[in-house]
């Protein structure tokens, strides 16, 4: 090394709890929404929908209607017949995909389905010819209840299909001869898991511009998957890619809802088109609860086997999945279902595994993607069955778990459902649990505070999830697109400022900070000087969208992937302008620096080089300051996470009450410790909804029960507790930037947990917790049928 | 056809003079007819308080009143709280403590906590959340809110 060679320091903003940049304009009312933007001459949408969960339509009788001052038109399915009809492909064998007509045509299979769209000068008169549309229908019997419609097809919510059942899978691992031995003990249960709904705060919004003079047609959109949508709307509506922009601008929340094709975009996009007129559609909340994919509903009866020492042998579970009327576009409604027993066998070491799985269809909402699909549901079984294992042979929860989860040196570890979990702290996680300050609190208060107005108890959950999926498995099994790359476009223009262009769309997750924390980092640049495009697919031709807890996996890989062919091309020119080698340069905060001599230059001077002077650098050196990189990690990585909670269950009311929180958890490297944990918070939050108080109710005739923020009652302030999070970082090497996907994991964990905590806080009685939500009601059928020990 | 009504109000410090339909919402003429669009629809049930805004100082949900019924009032909106240069204290002690992620329930979150900040003593936790129940936000858990607004509790004018 050369003697004279400076030695600089490059700060790191990766592993800083940097504030978001995006939240200035959130904060003082100028972030912009899909519904804060208003187009001259715009027209609204008010949608005609179907109050009968299964029939056909006789006639629609709208004469009244068109003779309201401000109304324009009401359109049929008539009107609609030039578009393809949704319908979501799979590769898996033994698959039905189903059909859906944008508008419905003759039947309909779900209460709030579109029958007709009212086409009016704004929405309150749209909903005044709302109350002057008639339409008849000739009911069918409503398909409910799944198991029912599985095994029974004389009632058929999809004909050209001849079963209710659109999939059935089984996976065998191991053999079955434990059965026979001696020493073989085993708990069981059936399982049920309630339907659940999205509730972002923000609900769905579509706006569509058509351009007359260039026919080119941008669809604002509060969407998680904004290039998803715009490919599938190409092909339904048969425009080239390149004339539809789908722009996703501040989206309130996602958490799945907003992150599959709707009719109404669909119908939004084609209008503007057909009518030459900016089309917008806003949901209310009702339709909200109508119509955003829903999901969880499932029925799993599994069984543990184990022997006298605590130790797993087999795992066997049947699932029937609840999906609804359609399978959702691009996810099919294998999605959930087929997860649940995908990740049934969790982060144990279990030698023999059988699963079976069915999808049904009802006449329901159809169900998409909700923060930790299908793992929620899987690790609530498996975890109450560990429970009641280690019950059954008065062995501590800890211990169980440490006897059988698998040790990182056996990792990377296939489960017997075919998943292959990778670098993880499994056991790190549960032990610093264990270790922690807070277990001793919470077994401090469960101690002190034993008296005869309530019940306490605490419970653990350890679960391993798969996130930032690269191309060789599929977020849904046998999706036909590619949700395993994405690109990354870093460029410096003229006046030497740097924008990252992603395809992924941030809905709340800071993606604007962390993406500039990773560039800074590579590049030598400060984040704040960093603009970050993303949810734009006439900007970034190329990506699916943030899903599937992948974006700062895949996203963040590209970025890094990009910027050090971005800092290759800086260095080449630098070196020229500094007259000095590209490694004897160092680029610190936007100042790029000879190590051998005092000779400095800034972004600015740099392009202007590049850029507009003609005369400093040759011109094969005045190469654009531009790089675009896909990044795929091929396989997943795998986060892991310990939850304990901490309950009280109220004698008198039965009102379940979360005391204390803690997660365990690895999430590779961390990039922003302040945005992790508050995606820590927020999902365990949904958890808590999902083991408490969330419920969407049918009643017997399909008719939703729920469709209120009252009725559907989701976590308050005071319903959460202080939520604590630790931190253990295992690395994968061979993914860009050690990250791994966190942003579900609270979500996943908290249900489980929440059911053993007050599984422990009743063990006096004779009952099990196998039913979420665990209500008061619940609690109190339960009770009322259960005996004292 | 609707018999349109006249309302004067102020808004921000703005007298507006307006026609509007009586059963035009609050909300939805804030929004849409004086393009202040920092305060959001959530549920149009008067339950997720996205929609909060101030009434001669009182947080009122705006989904729940007729624009009708502001005649005469003094309204005050998020955008009547600090700038996007200069964000107040309770914008700032958000931003700091990263107690939003979405931001569409914040400026309801921002305008109740003023007022919990002038009119509650909030001794506790119990009382902070209490106070902040009648808000929702989903992607939070609300953990960040709470020590945000602990925090300006420390340095509020007595």
């Amino acid at each position: 090394m050369n003697k004279d060679k400076k030695i600089l320091m490059r700060p790191k903003y990766i592993g800083k709890p940097i504030e978001r940049f995006e939240d200035s304009k959130y904060l003082s009312g100028n972030a912009k929404y899909t519904s804060d933007i208003n187009i001259d001459k715009m027209l609204q949408l008010v949608f005609v929908r179907s109050d009968e969960s299964h029939a056909k339509i006789k006639y629609i009788e709208y004469k009244e209607a068109l003779k309201l001052e401000g109304i324009i038109d009401v359109l049929t399915f008539k009107d609609f017949s030039e578009l393809n009809q949704i319908t979501s492909p799979s590769r898996m064998s033994n698959y039905f995909a189903t059909y859906q007509d944008v508008v419905a045509k003759n039947k309909v299979r779900y209460v709030g389905e579109i029958i007709a769209v009212i086409v009016a000068k704004n929405r309150y008169v749209g909903e005044d010819a709302l109350e002057l549309i008639e339409v008849d229908y000739e009911s069918l019997d409503p398909v409910i209840d799944p198991e029912e419609a599985a095994s029974n097809n004389k009632i058929l919510l999809h004909e050209n299909i001849g079963s209710n059942v659109i999939l059935e899978r089984s996976f065998s691992h191991g053999t079955k001869d434990y059965i026979k031995s001696k020493n073989i003990k085993s708990v069981s249960g059936k399982f049920k898991l309630s339907r659940k709904s999205p509730i972002a705060i923000e609900n769905r919004c579509y706006l569509s511009d058509y351009d007359i003079g260039s026919g080119n047609i941008t669809l604002y959109s509060s969407t998680q998957i904004p290039g998803v949508i715009r490919d599938a709307l190409s092909k339904i509506l048969g425009i080239a890619g390149n004339k539809i922009n789908v722009k996703a601008l501040d989206v309130g929340g996602g958490f799945g809802g907003k992150g599959s094709l709707y009719p109404e975009e669909i119908i939004v996009t084609y209008l503007s088109k057909k009518l030459k007129k900016p089309i917008k559609w806003t949901s209310d909340r009702l339709e909200d609860f109508l119509t955003t994919s829903q999901a969880f509903e499932e029925i799993i009866e599994a069984k543990l086997f184990f022997d006298d020492d605590g130790k797993f042998i087999s795992l066997e579970g049947d699932v029937i999945g609840n999906i609804g009327a359609y399978s959702i576009f691009p996810w099919t409604g294998a999605l959930e279902p087929v997860q649940v027993i995908g990740f049934l066998p969790g982060p144990y070491d279990i030698k023999n595994f059988h699963g079976n799985v069915k999808c049904v269809v009802t006449s329901k909402s159809p169900t998409g993607p909700y923060r930790g699909v299908g793992r929620p549901a899987a690790v609530f079984v498996l975890e109450r069955l560990v429970d009641m294992a280690a019950k059954s042979i008065s062995m501590d929860p800890f211990t169980i778990r440490m006897k059988n989860l698998i040790d990182t040196k056996n990792l990377p570890y296939r489960i017997g459902s075919g998943i292959i979990w990778n670098d993880a702290g499994f056991k790190e996680c549960l032990e610093k649990s264990k270790n922690s300050n807070f277990f001793k609190e919470i077994i401090d208060i469960k101690n002190k505070k034993k008296c005869n107005r309530t019940w306490i108890g605490y419970g653990i959950s350890t679960y391993a999830e798969l996130t930032g999926i690269g191309s060789k498995i599929s977020v849904a099994p046998g999706m036909p697109i590619n949700t395993g790359s994405e690109t990354a476009t870093i460029e410096i223009d003229g006046t030497g400022s740097v924008s990252g262009i992603f395809a992924i769309a941030s809905h709340g997750q800071g993606l604007e900070t962390t993406l500039a924390q990773i560039i800074a980092d590579e590049i030598g640049i400060k984040p704040e000087d960093i603009k970050i495009t993303h949810g734009d697919t006439s900007k970034a031709k190329h990506g699916t969208g943030t899903y599937a807890s992948r974006s700062a996996v895949i996203g963040g890989g590209a970025a890094i992937k990009t910027a050090r062919v971005l800092r290759k091309k800086i260095l080449k020119v630098a070196a020229y302008l500094l007259e000095t080698d590209p490694n004897n340069i160092e680029i610190i905060d936007g100042i790029i620096s000879s190590l051998n001599t005092n000779k400095s230059i800034n972004f600015s001077e740099l392009a202007n080089s590049v850029y507009s002077d003609m005369e400093t650098l040759p011109v094969e050196l005045r190469d654009s300051l531009y790089a675009k990189e896909s990044y795929d990690p091929i396989f997943g990585a795998t986060t892991t996470a310990t939850h304990i909670a901490l309950v009280e269950i109220d004698k008198q009311t039965l009102k379940v009450k979360v005391l204390k929180y803690l997660v365990s958890e690895d999430c590779g490297k961390v990039i922003n410790p302040m945005i992790v944990d508050g995606q820590v918070h927020g999902g365990v939050a949904q958890g808590i909804g999902v083991a408490l108080l969330e419920k969407i109710n049918y009643d017997n005739q399909g008719q939703l029960t729920t469709a209120n923020l009252v009725d559907y009652k989701i976590p308050t302030a005071s319903e959460i507790p202080k939520i604590d999070v630790v931190h253990t970082e295992h690395f994968l090497p061979e993914n860009l930037g050690q990250f791994k996907g966190m942003g579900e994991g609270g979500t996943i964990g908290a249900p489980a947990a929440i059911a053993n905590a007050v599984a422990d806080a009743l063990s006096d009685y004779n009952i099990n917790i196998n039913e979420l939500p665990v209500n008061q009601e619940y609690l109190f059928q339960l009770l009322k049928n259960g005996e004292i020990r | 056809m609707i018999n349109k009504s006249e309302i004067t109000i102020t808004v921000n410090g703005e007298r507006f003079s307006e026609v509007v339909e009586p059963r035009m919402l609050a909300s939805d003429f804030i929004r849409e007819q004086l393009k202040l669009t920092g305060t959001h629809v959530g549920c149009e049930h008067g339950v997720c308080g996205a929609c909060t805004i101030l009434v001669d100082g009182k947080t009122t949900r705006s989904c729940l009143k007729f624009a009708v019924q502001l005649n005469g009032s003094k309204v005050e909106t998020i955008e009547n709280f600090g700038s996007i240069e200069k964000l107040d204290r309770i914008q700032e002690a958000f931003k700091k403590n990263h107690a939003l992620q979405c931001g569409f329930c914040t400026p309801g979150f921002v305008i109740t906590v003023k007022e919990l900040l002038e009119t509650e003593k909030l001794e506790t936790d119990e009382d902070i959340r209490r106070g902040l129940s009648g808000n929702l936000c989903r992607c939070t858990g609300y953990e960040n809110i709470i020590k945000t607004v602990k925090e300006l509790i420390q340095t509020r004018k007595s």
